[in-house]
């Protein structure tokens, strides 16, 4: 990078491309070269800076000014006020930005700095770019772990660092591994699920975009720590930014040789293809998943034998989360008592939340293991919108639970989480105000589940379909008497029988609104 | 004359497309494995994947037509019907069902005279339902072709789908 004046970052991800990112860069580029500023003012590219439902964001260093619903006609009047003058234009800072966007050392809020290890790069370096990732410490951690552990001292230093996985079953990702590694045979595989399909979730996206040199980092540790030389992305297929910028980082890596055969002159070889999905929720299950990778019908496969043992082409297969592997190569290169500093005793780290629905600041967010969803909420997502009061939130995505009021305090981390008979699943959640019909909350997420259910086992294909026609009714107001009685007994024999996730979990959504809102939603049968 | 010029030329095209199809397979002959990756290409070229597409595509990569079938009817994301040139999805996840996204699929489907899963007779759109694209901190979203839109309101959403030709 030359030594310049001013960075402008400018944000450029599905949401800000949508309002217009595209046009307001060129026109501030042209803008900074006819006053005559190319040489002092550089504008960088990056990912979300996390904040979503603000249109174009800029971001002016040193001063970390952040900028919102940025549109071309501001140009000339922003770069002439705050670049040319250094004044920062006052009508167009964002006045809501949730603090964990804020990362200037000297501000001392309520509560203290908040971590980034996931997001660390996120909304700072250019993703496409990787010198820039290899500026900010970026494969380094490989480079360490290939040049001076051995792969059993990477698996014991995962091991020791708490990571579970971050997709949803929290699984201790380095056991995870070791099994792997001791399963036998000679080819061995590391499947990366971005088939990120839980409704509310897009973590895993804004990741892949805004670092996706991450994620390949985390592939090789994963592949170097199990024994495996290939690697696989298994990728929505609706996430067009996404699979763009992490094709780029491959190449990108290829060309410096971290990825190919000899990675960085050792013995030590890796590659990654990218699988696009065909939008399928039940191939978010590892070992549907693994079918679809083989070009079948995503059907979740019987388990024992587990992917680890016997996997993808019936080799042994690691399957992790999008995030789960980014956390990898800090934990690596700092080490697993660092890892630990964050988090709770039981469950250590940091977890990337999607927080969604009637809040002030939509937007995703990274924050300590632990930490209650009362400051998710008014700290960190501006509260209610509107001022209105809360009514509860669906945490886990479509499959997790609702949680009212007397949740609030309640810690949210894997463990604690299932103390309560709630999961904290792929870290999405959803706000709903005071005005919310739960019934008909309910029936969305009901009609969603029929929809996905894959139809290979009876108790998810019959049951969702039957659970879907009592709603319905129920929502005309033509239920039965007996009918939500019904709901429960149906989704409970579901969580019982069903062959896989998808089945078993759709009784926490259905028992937790109505322990929370029995009264409201019976009130609808006559 | 002109009529049969057209003819010719959409013939033309047609067999244009085919002989595109043949390398798309011959890419991924005899590779069972690779069966969604090739019907991800047929389908961008064709738009749809008819049934002499589904024979090809089976008989090339070494797959029976009925696992081939089996395939795209379990995924959303293929289908064996036309699609309109322009692909309206309203998204349905739970954070647009929140915020609205049903009223804006029945808007949608009261303007454009169609159900969801169907296409106008003009063949210029095609509606459905995404079940989630990630742009939840914009609900009610919808997506037009590869372009998403987000905070949609039912007044302003016919002005959008308009511009679509």
């Amino acid at each position: 990078m030359n030594l310049v004046r001013n960075h402008v970052l400018i944000s450029i991800d599905a949401g800000t491309i949508m309002a217009g990112a595209r046009a307001v860069e060129k026109t501030l580029v042209n803008e900074i070269a006819s006053q005559g500023l190319t040489d002092e003012i550089s504008v960088l590219e990056t990912g979300s800076v996390g904040a979503t439902g603000q249109g174009v964001i800029l971001v002016v260093y040193p001063e970390g000014v952040y900028y919102g619903n940025v549109t071309p006609q501001d140009i000339p009047e922003l770069v002439e006020e705050h670049l040319l003058k250094g004044r920062p234009l006052k009508r167009l800072i964002l006045s809501e930005v949730p603090r964990q966007h804020v990362i200037k050392k000297e501000k001392t809020g309520l509560l203290k700095e908040q971590p980034r290890i996931v997001l660390k790069n996120s909304g700072i370096i250019n993703p496409e770019n990787i010198d820039e990732y290899i500026a900010a410490n970026g494969y380094e951690a490989i480079a360490k772990a290939l040049t001076t552990m051995t792969p059993d001292e990477v698996i014991e230093e995962t091991k020791k660092s708490g990571l579970v996985g971050r997709g949803g079953a929290a699984f201790t990702t380095g056991i995870k591994w070791d099994f792997a590694r001791k399963a036998a045979g000679d080819i061995k595989y590391i499947v990366c699920n971005a088939d990120e399909g839980e409704p509310g979730t897009f973590k895993d996206r804004l990741i892949l975009e805004g670092d996706p040199h991450k994620l390949i980092e985390g592939m090789l540790i994963a592949g170097y720590a199990v024994g495996a030389s290939k690697g696989f992305v298994y990728i929505r297929g609706e996430y067009a930014l996404s699979i763009e910028r992490l094709e780029k980082a491959i190449g990108q890596a290829r060309q410096y040789g971290l990825l190919g055969d000899n990675i960085l002159e050792g013995p030590f070889s890796f590659d990654i293809t990218v699988m696009k999905g065909a939008g399928a929720y039940v191939c978010g299950e590892e070992t549907a998943l693994i079918e679809s990778l083989e070009g079948k019908r995503g059907h979740p496969r019987n388990k024992p034998p587990y992917p680890v043992t016997e996997g993808l082409w019936a080799k042994p297969t690691v399957v992790n989360n999008v995030e789960t592997l980014a956390n990898v190569p800090d934990i690596i290169l700092h080490g697993a008592l660092w890892f630990r500093g964050y988090g709770t005793e039981k469950c250590t780290g940091t977890k990337v939340f999607t927080i969604i629905g009637n809040v002030a600041t939509p937007g995703l967010i990274e924050v300590e293991m632990g930490t209650t969803l009362r400051d998710i909420i008014y700290e960190y997502a501006g509260g209610i919108k509107d001022g209105k009061q809360f009514k509860c939130a669906l945490v886990g995505g479509a499959a997790g639970a609702f949680l009212g009021p007397d949740m609030l305090d309640v810690k949210m981390d894997f463990v604690n989480l299932k103390e309560y008979a709630a999961v904290l699943g792929s870290g999405a959640i959803l706000v709903m105000d005071e005005d919310v019909d739960m019934l008909d909350m309910l029936k969305s997420v009901l009609h969603f589940f029929r929809h996905e259910s894959c139809g290979h086992c009876v108790p998810c294909r019959l049951g969702t379909a039957q659970l879907v026609k009592i709603i319905d009714r129920v929502s005309a107001s033509k239920g039965k008497k007996d009918d939500i009685d019904k709901l429960i007994k149906i989704a409970q024999v579901m969580q019982a029988t069903s062959f896989c996730p998808l089945g078993q979990s759709l009784n926490l959504p259905i028992s937790s609104s109505l322990k929370y809102f029995g009264d409201e939603i019976r009130s609808r049968v006559r | 004359m002109v009529n049969e010029n057209q003819c010719n030329c959409e013939q033309a095209q047609e067999e244009e497309l085919y002989d595109k199809l043949q390398e798309i397979i011959k890419e991924h002959k005899g590779k069972p494995k690779e069966l969604i990756m090739a019907l991800h290409k047929a389908q961008n070229l064709f738009g749809y994947l008819p049934h002499k597409v589904q024979e090809m595509v089976a008989e090339g990569l070494n797959v029976s037509l009925s696992e081939v079938y089996g395939v795209i009817t379990f995924y959303n994301f293929f289908s064996t019907v036309p699609q309109g040139r322009n692909d309206v999805k309203v998204c349905l996840g739970t954070a647009c069902y929140v915020r609205g996204g049903q009223m804006l699929l029945k808007k949608a489907e009261k303007e454009l005279g169609i159900k969801a899963g169907e296409t106008t007779e003009d063949r210029r759109y095609s509606l459905g339902i995404v079940r989630c694209i990630g742009a939840c901190g914009l609900a009610p979203a919808m997506l037009i072709n590869d372009d998403v839109y987000g905070r949609v309101k039912t007044t302003k959403m016919i002005e959008i789908i308009k511009k679509y030709e």
